[in-house]
Parts: C-alpha cells; sequence; structure tokens
C-alpha cells in the first residue's frame, strides 16, 4: 500500500495519486468500513433477461437522473430543462440531458421541408437543404454550450441551497458534427460591406442574434448531429449554428436564415435580454464570451456525505477562450490549494473533468474550485466578482435570472454530519 | 481558427469541384417573406404606417389577455413602466432599457401576438408599436410610426451602453 501524500490542508491529496493507477488503493482502509454479507445469486442473475430495445434507455433505477423542467405545462412563456450534473460523470453531456432553452416550445420540424438560406450582402444569395448539407466536408468538435444566465442564483446576497443542476444546469458538453459556416459563406461570396450575419430560427418566434462576421469566418458551425445521432429536437433538430465558446442564445436553434449584413440588428435577446445591467446602471452589451468557470459537481448539495474516509472531488471546468490550462481545488474554505488532475484530452471550449483524492476526517470542510484557461484567464473568486459586477438587493427564486454571465468560485460546505449546503466562502 | 477548421479549408482548396458548391441559387424576391430583419438605422422597415389610437384597438383586442390593461403586464411583462436601474435584477423594460426603437416593431413583427406570430400586418405592427411608445411616452400620443419616424424616436437609455469585448466584434 502506497501512501498518500496530503498537498493541502483538512485532507486533500496528491492529484498523482491517480496517475499511478486504480491499484493504488488496492486494500485502502475506509475507516468504520462494516464487513460485507455473505453472497448469493440474485433473482437476475438466475433467469433470461430482457430483449434489447431498437433505442435503448437507462436503467429503470437511473429514473432520478433527468433533467428539470422551470415549465412543465408547457404555459407560454420560457421552458428550461437543466442538466442533473450532480448525478453525471465524465465530460459529454448525453443528448437527453442536454440543458434546453426554448422560448416557444420546440417546434416539429420536417428535415425534408426546412431549409437554410444565406443572403443579404453575398454575391450568390443560397438555399441549402439537410441532405445538401451532408455531402460537404463535416467536422466533429467538442464543445460545451452554456446559457448566459447560467449560474445566475449566485448573484444572490445570501447563498440559495440548490444543487448543482439548479445553480449551473443550464451548460452541456457534446461532440457536435456539421459543415464549418465559412466554407457556405465563401460559397455564398460575402460582400467586403459585411461586418455581422443575423441568425434566425425556424420556431415561432423566429428567434434572432447578431453574430460578427468574424467569429462566422473562425469556428462557427452549422451541427447536424450530436454525439454522433441528429440533433434533439429540444437542441435545434434539424441544424442549429454553433459558436464555440460563446452564449448559448447565439447558438442558434432550427437555424433557417443567416442574412449577412453591415450592422447588428438589436434583437430583442441581444438588445434586452442578454445586455446586463451593471452596478451604476450602465449595462454590458454583446458580452458573448463564456468565460473560463468550473464547479465541483461530487461531492454536492444533495449528494450526502457516507462517513469519514476516502472521497474523489470531481467537477468539471471550461473555459470559451480555450482550452484549461489548470484547476485547484480547496477543502478549507481557500486558505490552501491542491493542484487537480485533469482528465485528458484536454480540449478546447470543451469539458475538462477535473479529480482529487480527499480524505475527509469527519470535520467542516468547504470545497472550491477554481480555474485557468490557456490564455491566461483566471476563475475569479466570488468577492471579487462582485465587487466589480454586483449582487442583488435580496435573495430571488433560484429559476430567476438576476443578471447574466457569472463565472465565479461556488462554494460547498461539508459539515460533520455529511450534509452538503452552498455557502458563500 | 481552429486546427480542424484549418485542414478542412486546406482540403477545400485542393478539390476544385467543390468550388461550384452545392447551395441552391435564390433570389431575394423568393425569400422574402422570410426577410423580416430589421437594422437600428430603419433598413428593411416595410411600407406602411400607425398611429397610437389604432394600436390601442389591436392591443385591446390581441395583446391585453397576457400583458394586461395600458401596458401593465399580466402573466407576460409589462410594456410600460419601469423602474430607474438601480440594482442589477431591476426587471428591463422598453423606457428604462431598450436602446434602439426598431426593436419593440422587430420584435412583434416576428414572435407576436404568442399564439399567432406573424399575422400582424405591417400597418398594425407600426401601429402597436407606436402605441407603446406612446403610452410610454417616449413620442407624441398622435405621433405616426413609419420607416422614416422610427429609426428617429430617441430612446433613454440609449448611450448607457458599454460594449464588453469591442475587440470581438
Amino acid at each position: 500500500m502506497q501512501e498518500l501524500i496530503q498537498v493541502a490542508s483538512n485532507g486533500l491529496l496528491d492529484r498523482r495519486a491517480f496517475l499511478r493507477g486504480g491499484a493504488l488503493f488496492t486494500g485502502y482502509v475506509i475507516a468504520g468500513g462494516a464487513a460485507a454479507a455473505p453472497l448469493a445469486d440474485a433473482p437476475w442473475s438466475k433467469s433470461a433477461g430482457s430483449n434489447s430495445p431498437t433505442y435503448e434507455k437507462p436503467s429503470r433505477f437511473e429514473d432520478k437522473v433527468a433533467r428539470t423542467l422551470s415549465n412543465p405545462n408547457g404555459e407560454p412563456r420560457t421552458s428550461h430543462a437543466r442538466t442533473p450534473h450532480h448525478l453525471l460523470n465524465g465530460s459529454f453531456t448525453p443528448n437527453g440531458l442536454h440543458f434546453t432553452i426554448n422560448h416557444s416550445g420546440t417546434p416539429d420540424i420536417d428535415p425534408e421541408q426546412h431549409r437554410l438560406v444565406i443572403h443579404g450582402l453575398v454575391k450568390r444569395p443560397l438555399a441549402f437543404t439537410l441532405d445538401t448539407l451532408g455531402r460537404y466536408p463535416l467536422v466533429s468538435r467538442m464543445t460545451f454550450v452554456e446559457c448566459g444566465g447560467n449560474s445566475a442564483p449566485l448573484f444572490s446576497p445570501q447563498p440559495i441551497q440548490a444543487t448543482a443542476q439548479a445553480l449551473h444546469g443550464l451548460v452541456s458538453c457534446a461532440e457536435w458534427t456539421g459543415v464549418m459556416l465559412s466554407t457556405l459563406l465563401e460559397e455564398a461570396g460575402v460582400e467586403p460591406k459585411a461586418k455581422w450575419l443575423v441568425a434566425e430560427g425556424a420556431d415561432s418566434l423566429a428567434l434572432s442574434r447578431s453574430v460578427p462576421l468574424s467569429k462566422a469566418m473562425d469556428d462557427a458551425m452549422i451541427a447536424l448531429y450530436q454525439n454522433g445521432e441528429r440533433l434533439m429536437p429540444g437542441n435545434g433538430y434539424p441544424m442549429r449554428l454553433l459558436l464555440p465558446g460563446w452564449e448559448g442564445n447565439m447558438n442558434v436553434k432550427f437555424l433557417r436564415r443567416l442574412k449577412l449584413v453591415e450592422q447588428p440588428a438589436m434583437s430583442y435577446y441581444e438588445a434586452r435580454t442578454y445586455s446586463q445591467i451593471l452596478p451604476g446602471g450602465k449595462a454590458y452589451r454583446f458580452y458573448f464570451l463564456q468565460e473560463v468557470k468550473s464547479f465541483i459537481t461530487h461531492p454536492s448539495l444533495g449528494l450526502k456525505m457516507k462517513g469519514p474516509g476516502f472521497y474523489e472531488i470531481s467537477g468539471i471546468a471550461y473555459s470559451g477562450n480555450g482550452r484549461i490550462a489548470k484547476v485547484m481545488v480547496s477543502a478549507d474554505g481557500g486558505k490552501s490549494w491542491a493542484q487537480a488532475a485533469l482528465q485528458t484530452p484536454v480540449l478546447p471550449k470543451a469539458f475538462t473533468r477535473f479529480r482529487v483524492p480527499w480524505r475527509w476526517d469527519g470535520g467542516p470542510a468547504v470545497l472550491q474550485s477554481r480555474a485557468w484557461d490557456e490564455a491566461g484567464y483566471a476563475q475569479p473568486t466570488r468577492a471579487a466578482f462582485v465587487a466589480a459586477r454586483g449582487e442583488t438587493p435580496a435573495p430571488f427564486p433560484v429559476t430567476a435570472f438576476a443578471n447574466q454571465h457569472f463565472n465565479a468560485v461556488t462554494s460547498w460546505a461539508v459539515d460533520a454530519k455529511g450534509e452538503v449546503s452552498h455557502v458563500y466562502a | 481558427m481552429s486546427m480542424p477548421s484549418v485542414l478542412l479549408l486546406a482540403a477545400f482548396a485542393a478539390m476544385p469541384a467543390f468550388a461550384q458548391g452545392l447551395g441552391q441559387r435564390i433570389s431575394e424576391s423568393d425569400l422574402r417573406a422570410w426577410d423580416i430583419s430589421i437594422l437600428p438605422d430603419g433598413t428593411g422597415l416595410p411600407p406602411g404606417s400607425g398611429t397610437p389610437a389604432q394600436g390601442a384597438r389591436i392591443y385591446a383586442e390581441k395583446c391585453v389577455a397576457c400583458h394586461g390593461e395600458a401596458g401593465k403586464g399580466g402573466t407576460a411583462a409589462p410594456l410600460v413602466g419601469g423602474a430607474p436601474l438601480t440594482a442589477i435584477n431591476t426587471p428591463k423594460t422598453i423606457a428604462n432599457f431598450w436602446g434602439d426603437a426598431t426593436t419593440v416593431f422587430d420584435f412583434i413583427r416576428r414572435a407576436m401576438p404568442w399564439q399567432q406570430p406573424r399575422s400582424l400586418s405591417d400597418d398594425e405592427v407600426y401601429a402597436l408599436t407606436a402605441y407603446l411608445l406612446a403610452q410610454n411616452r417616449l413620442i407624441g400620443e398622435n405621433e405616426a410610426m413609419n420607416a422614416r419616424t422610427l429609426p428617429k424616436v430617441k430612446m433613454p437609455n440609449r448611450d448607457n451602453f458599454i460594449l464588453r469585448f469591442p475587440e470581438r466584434i
């Protein structure tokens, strides 16, 4: 049995323990561990199992691993479905659990009849069918999509007691496959005067956002597949704009039109919703970027600790600026820090799972993670963040969007009973 | 530019057959039914006109059920009034926040009424826009809105925006 080296106070252990493989923990004694009961065959081992379905769903024992809905009865308002981060692991979000926000329901689009048009300041206005787009050279890339309002509950002056799903569930990560938008724009022939494009969906709101042409020519994609299968209806079937690292709302779903223009349209969502008020009354416009963020998913609120001993602290980190360079984890509210192991491959603008071994002594602990990206940006502490961006005068419902673009540190307190709560530290 | 797209463009350049492309040519007149984009300088605004009084009648028929009497709000957001922006979560309204009057026309035309989007005539959209701007005291009670007058409406909050990342635009 090898020595587990403590590298930060309150039981944080050397991340390199993971690099030596799982055998490390053979024989590791968890204090209070009871003897296992004698074994016998269970009923499922003594008869043949069920037939394979055409499209498999998770075990019935996993039915609590589900999205939470803000508008379960489909009233005439926005519907949010949040990803259960505290019940998942790894770096990708299953398609059925990918977050969605739809402002006027999910349209039932016939892919045969759907069209994408590119027009405006172009030499050749063009129309594309889904089949046509599938004939172009396709590219796959892993990228997160995050709502600009994700993590908004942390603008509250007192910590709102809610799971990582409720606080941070409006971000997910998938492998998207599609056509680079630059390929289609070059075919259409963009006029030199064009500086923006206005993207519009085929939903009943005809949701519309203005995108700088430079982003469109850089890494924008018309996504046709999500984790290998066609896009989920709630994620824009049959095609969506994918702007890696940029505000989710700009990744226009059900995409049907791209108009090249000289100036931004100042559509409702850019003029109002995703322009955020600053202390003093001015407001940011065109934030676009989803900046470096991380949060711990295990342990986190809703997951009770089962006695002192060994645990893995893990969570997800991501940045719209590129790759995650480093994640530090604290178990004492930020007084001391241990560097987390990053699950490879570490991909730009994608979830990176981080892990730190932890020997919980059964006493109070405050767990935090803080990420840095390859562009050199550090995830801010909450204190530094609210000093610049403010907080609300009073707490508010967890589903409300008090403000946007919160990317500071999240803190989970573990008490002596093993209960986890949300704190500011 | 990411590495995959660099490689892709290199491949694209090496495949002259692809330069013809697969997109079907379409004329601007054939996609006019979809082209509802309005820019803040008035580009794209259609012919037509409407007054606050005309808008009040349409509002009472098609909007009041959700947005309440005189735009004071109901199951949907208030459209008239708005507090000073003293908190970071002050509800944003046409009067206290929106920077461009063209956004009002654009959103009504593309998205409202909720149950029947894009069912209003352009005259009706101008009239509703005029009604809401007049109720918010941003234009006179008898001022007609059209492609010439709407972009000239001065929105009170228009100079209070800061570009977050100007280098990205």
